[in-house]
């Protein structure tokens, strides 16, 4: 009977994968409007929440596909696998108002391109003194140093392998988290207090949910125009990543 | 139709990979180059054009939007299906170098948006007295 039971899960692995994301999104949400006073975004603890569920359904299958692994949470493959992400991925640029980004002009420009250039460099740099020394490898963790999107698209495009993919999305959580939890603290510092300066701080944070997060808390005034230019910094970080940054890291080191 | 957005957001995203492959082709890279990205800054593109034509009703707006917030979730689902117990030796990697490109891009932050700043540099109210404001006008 319980093994009937299992099989209306097991059999519909997409639906009961909406179903279990949707439940943790909800737990997570909880625990960030009554845990953090709504300081860490729900989304960033639920990120958080997923790799360590995917951490504990690895140590149980020893497999390699985290929860996914067991076979009640088989769709997660399937929800969280490159189709349905790119897909989801390319739809948020619909909210890119061109009109909008233009107010952004030249230092909107070249925050875009020095915010996806300090972690392409840093993050491979870090990389590399870590230890990883292949080019797929320092691309894959330089590219999850701009975002936990712009790392995971990058090594799929490059054939990364899942715990390189993991790490890139871990690496992107930690900057997306601290994006969030100090922007209100230092907002005055860098004179983050007008619609100009939201732009240039988008493009150059680059983190949607850290931007919106850390916005939100500064001054939900200048949310909109912060996260426009992440938007746009996603999509040219994914543009980016595994083209110009990747064949330059490859020149320098081999292979 | 949701349809019509929903094959407009497929098609961008099509044309994006078929791009992504010529050029990965061109330069002799064994990948998809940058597949996402052309995708993302077509549908900008296309939307723009559709939108000052009037071309694209709510309905097809629906059939990106439903989309564009799944991204959290499958996001979430995406994490939750990786090799995270073979990356954790790489954990310091991922604390180390987030910090320190987050502790370097804050300090360009004020840097940059004093090379140009034009008319929308001027600061907001008070968010106190903006409330205070708008609470008068009421």
């Amino acid at each position: 009977m319980s093994e009937r039971l299992l099989d209306v899960f097991t059999s519909n692995g997409l639906i009961t994968a909406f179903a279990a994301v949707g439940l943790l999104m909800l737990i997570c949400n909880l625990v960030s409007t009554h845990l953090t006073a709504g300081r860490i975004h729900g989304s960033a603890i639920a990120i958080a929440a997923g790799l360590v569920l995917s951490y504990i359904g690895g140590l149980t299958t020893g497999g390699e596909d985290g929860l996914a692994d067991i076979a009640l949470f088989s769709g997660l493959g399937l929800m969280g696998g490159s189709m349905l992400r790119d897909f989801a991925i390319v739809a948020t640029a619909f909210g890119v108002d061109v009109g909008e980004l233009r107010k952004a002009g030249l230092n909107g420009v070249v925050a875009l391109f020095a915010g996806l250039g300090v972690p392409f460099v840093l993050g491979g740099v870090v990389a590399y003194l870590f230890g990883y020394t292949d080019p797929v490898a320092v691309t894959t963790i330089g590219a999850g140093a701009a975002t936990y999107i712009v790392g995971p698209v990058t090594g799929s495009a490059i054939g990364a392998g899942s715990d390189l993919i993991a790490l890139s999305i871990a690496i992107g959580l930690v900057k997306s988290i601290s994006v969030m939890i100090i922007t209100p603290a230092i907002a005055r510092t860098i004179s983050l207090n007008n619609p100009s300066a939201a732009l240039v701080f988008g493009g150059m944070m680059g983190t949607t949910s850290g931007v919106a997060g850390g916005l939100a808390a500064t001054d939900p005034r200048l949310v909109p125009y912060g996260a426009m230019t992440a938007t746009f910094y996603t999509g040219l970080g994914c543009l980016l990543g595994p083209s110009l940054f990747y064949l330059i890291v490859r020149a320098l080191l081999g292979g | 139709m949701i349809i019509y957005g929903v094959a407009l957001l497929a098609a961008c995203m099509l044309a994006g990979n078929v791009i992504g492959e010529l050029i990965g082709a061109a330069i002799g890279v064994d990948s998809n180059v940058g597949g996402v990205g052309l995708a993302m800054l077509l549908l900008v593109f296309v939307v723009y054009r559709l939108q000052q034509n009037g071309r694209l009703d709510l309905s097809s707006r629906r059939g990106v939007e439903f989309w564009s917030s799944l991204y959290i979730p499958i996001v979430v689902a995406m994490a939750a299906s990786q090799n995270v117990v073979g990356a954790v030796t790489g954990g310091p990697v991922a604390v180390v170098g987030g910090l320190l490109v987050v502790a370097v891009s804050f300090a360009l932050v004020p840097v940059i948006a004093r090379l140009g700043a034009g008319k929308y540099a001027v600061p907001l109210d008070e968010l106190e007295s903006a409330q205070n404001k708008e609470s008068h006008d009421e």
